[in-house]
């Protein structure tokens, strides 16, 4: 129950937000955010021991039972991570934002946004239902893009928010897509009850085409190669959000995913390849761009890029121990999945407190580039401590927790040499080749950050005032992460124990209570540990690379270097828009006439088609009931009226006689005994005259229309084919029962609804998700209106698109 | 010219308090007999119309200082919201109830939550009509 109401906490907040925020505009209004996140991961802590247990705790709210989809909320370990992850970092982040900010940004907007993230992310996390857990994930895209484009003005953050916004959420679609093509397998949308059942089903085709989409979300929203482009541009955010969202948590989304879908997929070869191979190619292609880059914060991004792709390849070793059951054998691949949870928590650490620090730094000496950056150790000594704990972290040296993550990489890298499985033969020694290339390089970008910032000649000239220590209160949040990072190496197997272990159940539903998938982390194994070795080569290989860099630079700029992803994303959009100009201006001649024959067409050829290859001419007309006098008084006033249209002379007539039809159809209603639809018509038609007048007091006078020949044989065609295929279609619908009459059901409405007008218990209670939505349809509708005539640029008005 | 219209402003002080009346009394009946929230609805907007078609906008504005925008959401706002409201209940999404009430001058009465949804799809339908048909006679 908790954790459904904690999924709402932070939207319920952000409704508060702008109100507190018009009342008290100042900064203090973080105080008041900051009390969410804090309050709910301390709630969360609270869980640990009993989830540690094994317990795990269900919640389901009914939403529409009929179609499967339950607001159902699961909380075990695995969810308990990022449950933590999401609160805890955000709590940090939070606080730091108040002071990074300043007070004349717009900050009602920003924390509103933030509080939307955070509720989206944690119902990312916390959903069994896959239905609501993708309409959180493309949440978590759309505020993820408000948040990016949060300094609207420049061009370079729109650029950006729009990068990520297609990227991900194309990923998105592809993912429901996939969870729709598991529910047609197994019939349910439960993640878990998935998980149980599709054993069954995995030599379908359908299963494995979900399996790719599904990895299709997970690799755009975990910015896997090659759709890491849009997480370096997503920096144009501020240093919290690229904190918070592009570090820490939402970048993470993509890596839950796959973690949560490793009990589905995991065992097939295909899963393991692709996790794997995409992971560590990324890994590899991040950290070798990363060292290129100028901006302390695109260095950052293709840094989190490359870790997020090593974390992305673990859980593709792990998902090996799938194949074929529990087994002494294959528990020893369970070690990858840990390794990578594992290094998911330091990941999360050392990288926001180093966002954090380039924040500082960005805001001290307004500049973020390195080439003028340099010597700032001796003004910022906490921050370069910071810097450095969060450095040496990354690059995996003692005695910081990534030390211990990244030997536990190189482990599992070298373990998976020996797998015979998925026809592996030799090319599993691949493996911890790349992985060690991709740790030198990680180990020379992670040196840059600490030396070409903080050591080296001050630059004061290059910059634009003095430079200080950031305020104290700066300083908490990447102070809290740095202890961590520290105290994580020192007590690892407080983290194993309580958070680690239960998130291993959780990916490993098959293996519950199994030994040996809970290794007890130590730091030291002695020197003929491979792991080892490969750290030590790593250290001496990288500081060679790193005193040489300017010798080998040179090596970014040749050719194959420039035919850049980036190119290929900005193409495609402006292909796309050329095209789509050229296809609109072509059929939208701006012509009444041409949109009419367009749809009066496209009636005749789908309407008239159908009913010629179904061949459904069937007329019966022995059911119908005879014809009064009444109603040939009324066909015969109809024909009269729609015949005179053709030949009036003025507008006001042509509308008049136009509702002489309506009124007709009317009295049609009131002579077949249904006074609903005769008094909705009536007034309707009442409406809509006025709104014809209106309209057409702004139209010029009725000219004769010069038309060709060829255009009123046309127009005479058309005319005559529709309404014969209505007539048609009239005539045999009466003849051709299909099926029995449903409308009986509806006949126990005040049993069923408590209510004897069947029209209405039909809109409002059988029907009533259809009326809900028609209503919000026609708000939307005129709103459209409304925004189109009222807000529509006046000529040789200003252009607020681009300033 | 000038079109003498003082029979139909008379007509309409009179009439459009007839219709409002009669779209309040459809609103209700449609639970039972014709009628309901989307013909209320268009009735009632029929009255607003009628008295900007007689009066000018300024006039009626100033007598009636609605934002119809405001109302049209208002009226998605309690139509989506009595969705939600019935699974805060652990009932599903758009499920309805009703019971009966003794109130003082009514009597036994049912009160229903379809009627709050029915009230949002009038508001949003005298909303959008109003708001619609206003738009389109300022643009000059």
């Amino acid at each position: 129950m908790f954790i459904t109401i904690a999924i709402f906490i932070p939207f319920l907040a952000a409704i508060l937000v702008p109100f507190i925020y018009k009342w008290m505009p100042s900064r203090k209004i973080g105080w008041f955010v900051l009390f969410v996140p804090l309050t709910l991961f301390i709630i969360l802590a609270s869980f640990i021991p009993s989830v540690a247990k094994g317990g795990t705790y269900i919640h389901t709210m009914r939403w529409i039972d009929s179609a499967g989809i339950n607001f159902t909320t699961y909380l075990d370990g695995l969810s308990m991570i990022f449950g933590l992850l999401i609160t805890g970092v955000g709590t940090l982040v939070i606080l730091y934002s108040i002071y990074y900010l300043s007070e004349r940004e717009a900050l009602g907007r920003f924390y509103v946004y933030l509080l939307m993230f955070m509720g989206a992310m944690l119902g990312v996390v916390f959903s069994d239902n896959m239905m609501v857990l993708y309409v959180f994930w493309e949440l978590t895209s759309i505020s993820s893009f408000l948040l990016i484009a949060f300094w609207y003005h420049r061009k370079q953050s729109r650029y950006g928010a729009q990068k990520s916004m297609l990227i991900t959420v194309s990923g998105g679609v592809a993912m429901l897509a996939g969870f729709i093509m598991l529910q047609t397998l197994t019939g349910s949308f439960s993640v878990r009850e998935v998980i149980a059942t599709i054993g069954q089903y995995t030599d379908d085709t359908l299963f494995l085409l979900a399996m790719l989409l599904v990895l299709l979300g997970a690799f755009t929203k975990s910015a896997q190669f090659p759709f890491h482009i849009w997480l370096p541009d997503a920096m144009e955010a501020p240093t919290p959000v690229s904190a918070y969202l592009h570090s820490a948590t939402m970048v993470k989304a993509g890596i839950y995913l796959v973690a949560r879908f490793t009990p589905v997929f995991g065992g097939e070869a295909v899963w393991f390849y692709a996790v794997s191979c995409v992971g560590l190619f990324t890994l590899f292609w991040g950290s070798f761009n990363a060292v290129k880059q100028t901006d302390l914060k695109a260095l950052l991004a293709y840094s989190t890029v490359s870790q997020l792709g090593l974390i992305m390849s673990l859980f593709g070793l792990g998902s090996a121990a799938l194949n074929g059951g529990y087994s002494a054998d294959s528990v020893i691949y369970t070690q990858a999945t840990f390794a990578a949870l594992f290094h998911l928590v330091n990941h999360s650490t050392f990288k926001g407190a180093l966002f954090m620090v380039v924040g500082i730094v960005d805001h001290e000496a307004g500049t973020r580039d390195i080439r003028r950056l340099g010597g700032l150790m001796s003004l910022m000594p906490v921050t370069f401590t910071i810097a450095l704990i969060g450095s040496f972290s990354m690059a995996g040296l003692p005695p910081f927790n990534g030390f211990l993550s990244k030997e536990m990489f190189f482990e599992s890298m070298l373990i998976i040499r020996e797998l015979d499985l998925f026809s592996m033969g030799s090319w599993g020694a691949l493996f911890p080749v790349i992985a060690w290339i991709a740790s030198v390089f990680t180990f020379v970008y992670s040196m840059i950050i600490v030396f070409k910032t903080f050591l080296g000649e001050h630059q004061p000239d290059r910059l634009d005032r003095p430079v200080h220590e950031a305020p104290i209160g700066m300083l908490i949040a990447p102070s809290i992460l740095g202890l961590l990072v520290v105290g994580i190496f020192f007590f690892p197997n407080m983290v194993g124990h309580y958070v680690l272990q239960p998130a291993m159940a959780a990916v490993y539903p098959p293996f519950a209570g199994a030994e040996g998938m809970v290794p007890h982390i130590s730091a030291w194994h002695g020197f003929n540990y491979a792991p080892l070795q490969l750290t030590l080569g790593v250290i001496v290989v990288g500081v060679l690379l790193y005193l040489s860099l300017r010798y080998w630079r040179g090596v970014y700029t040749i050719a194959p270097m420039r035919w850049s992803l980036d190119g290929l994303y900005n193409g495609l959009l402006l292909q796309t828009e050329r095209f789509t100009t050229v296809l609109t201006r072509f059929y939208m001649t701006g012509h009444l006439r041409d949109y009419l024959v367009y749809i009066f067409t496209f009636f005749i050829l789908v309407v008239g088609g159908g009913l010629v290859l179904t061949g459904s001419f069937a007329f019966d007309f022995s059911n119908d009931a005879p014809i009064t006098i009444n109603e040939y008084v009324l066909v015969f006033v109809m024909i009269g009226a729609g015949i005179s249209i053709l030949f009036v002379k003025s507008r006001m007539t042509a509308i008049i006689l136009n509702s002489v039809l309506g009124y007709a159809v009317a009295l049609f209603f009131i002579v077949f005994r249904a006074p609903d639809l005769a008094l909705t018509q009536i007034i309707v038609e009442t409406v809509t005259t006025a709104l014809f007048l209106l309209c057409f007091y702004f139209l010029p006078d009725w000219k004769r229309e010069i038309a060709s020949r060829s255009t009123k044989i046309i127009n005479a065609v058309i005319a005559i084919a529709v309404g014969a295929i209505v007539t048609i279609l009239a005539l045999t619908v009466q003849g051709n029962k299909l099926f029995e009459s449903i409308s009986v059901y509806f006949e126990d409405s005040y049993a069923l609804a408590g209510g004897k007008n069947i029209v209405n218990t039909i809109l409002g209670d059988f029907r009533a998700f259809d009326t809900m939505l028609e209503v919000v349809v026609l708000f939307i509708a005129g709103l459209g209106v409304f925004t189109l005539i009222k807000l529509k640029a006046r000529k040789g008005g200003q252009d607020v698109e681009d300033q | 010219m000038k079109i003498n219209d003082v029979i139909l402003r008379t007509v309409t002080k009179i009439v459009v308090f007839i219709i409002l009346t009669f779209g309040v009394e459809l609103f209700l009946a449609g639970h039972h007999n014709p009628g309901g929230g989307f013909i209320g609805g268009l009735v009632l907007s029929s009255a607003f119309v009628l008295l900007y078609l007689v009066h000018d906008i300024e006039t009626v504005q100033k007598g009636i200082p609605w934002d119809y925008k405001k109302i049209a959401a208002l009226g998605v706002f309690l139509a989506v919201g009595t969705g939600v409201g019935s699974v805060l209940f652990g009932a599903e999404f758009l499920t309805q109830t009703a019971s009966h009430f003794d109130l003082p001058v009514f009597g036994s009465t049912e009160l229903s939550t379809i009627l709050l949804f029915e009230a949002g799809v009038a508001l949003t339908v005298v909303g959008v009509v109003v708001t619609i048909i206003l738009s389109i006679s300022e643009d000059v």
